[in-house]
């Protein structure tokens, strides 16, 4: 088998430069994606028949909850290719996702409660799926700040890369905690395993924006990835042809 | 109009809701942009500056050679 095609995602400049050829197709499907799920959200969905229009928050909370464990998966999943393979590049994509995923975490936090005040009744309870998601943020925080504390940046990545493995287990716990224990959390209603209990006008956008916000981190992911090759890599010689 | 911007009595939730979104989206991508910029700029002032220092010379086996 040829394997040259993954070693030529351990070279920093290739990655580079395939990175800012790639950033626009991801750049510019999300964007289009997210205009017009905003738009089929809030104008084309009909209002829930038990939430009327405060539903509609589920185009921006749902999307968020998805990026924030969706980003953990990456780093943890970079983080152990870096571990097992010493591929210096994976480091660098999991220390690219940490800010992103710290921020869609807090997103879905504060839009959870933002519904939850309407429907619960209540901006927060420490109920299993709230919780576990608030661990997910201390997650993101501990990786950050263990990274911050080691000057030495392959010293940090394997102490960061160890605790991003750790923390894995946490992601089970959000996306099952509203099956295994008694939840206030409504039940999932797209990702399940029969058909999901939406009609097609309510499921289309929300389907467009999961798929949008996605694009959008892998765009975002890939300009902070060059920018974290460029810091780690500034006395290579290829930063020269780059850059002149 | 109105109707719309009223969200059916929801609106001092999910007005919010979508604008703390419609931040983190805009911060995010400022972010990363003035961050890449930002390495770019000081890897072109390297390279203009000559040899890198000596405390970053051990940093990497591949060196500007000047």
């Amino acid at each position: 088998m040829d394997w040259t095609w993954f070693h030529k995602f351990g070279s920093p400049p290739h990655v580079y430069r395939l990175a800012g050829l790639l950033t626009p197709w991801f750049a510019w499907p999300a964007a289009l994606l997210i205009l017009g799920a905003l738009y089929g959200g809030l104008v084309l969905a009909p209002p829930d028949y038990q939430q009327g229009d405060g539903f509609r928050i589920i185009y921006v909370h749902a999307p968020s909850a998805w990026l924030a464990v969706m980003i953990y998966a990456v780093m943890a999943t970079a983080a152990g290719v870096g571990l097992i393979w010493r591929m210096k590049v994976a480091h660098a994509v999991a220390a690219s996702c940490a800010g992103v995923g710290a921020w869609f975490t807090v997103v879905s936090l504060l839009t959870g409660m933002l519904w939850g005040k309407p429907m619960w009744g209540t901006y927060w309870v420490w109920d299993p799926r709230l919780t576990a998601q608030l661990i997910l943020f201390f997650l993101y925080l501990g990786y950050m700040g263990l990274r911050a504390s080691i000057d030495d940046t392959s010293r940090a990545d394997r102490a960061s890369a160890v605790l991003a493995l750790v923390g894995v287990v946490n992601l089970p716990i959000i996306r099952y905690s509203v099956e295994w224990w008694n939840s206030i959390h409504q039940a999932p209603s797209v990702m399940k395993m029969d058909r999901p209990s939406m009609p097609f006008d309510m499921l289309a956008p929300l389907l467009a924006m999961l798929l949008g916000f996605t694009l959008y981190f892998g765009a975002v992911l890939l300009i902070r990835l060059r920018a974290e090759i460029l810091r780690r890599e500034r006395n290579a010689s290829w930063i020269r042809e780059e850059l002149t | 109009m109105s109707d719309f911007f009223s969200m059916g009595g929801y609106a001092m939730f999910l007005w919010p809701a979508y604008a703390v979104t419609l931040l983190a989206i805009v911060i995010n991508v400022y972010t990363a942009r003035r961050d890449l910029q930002q390495a770019r700029a000081e890897a072109r002032r390297r390279l203009v500056a000559g040899r890198p220092s000596t405390a970053d010379a051990s940093d990497s086996a591949l060196r500007v050679q000047s």
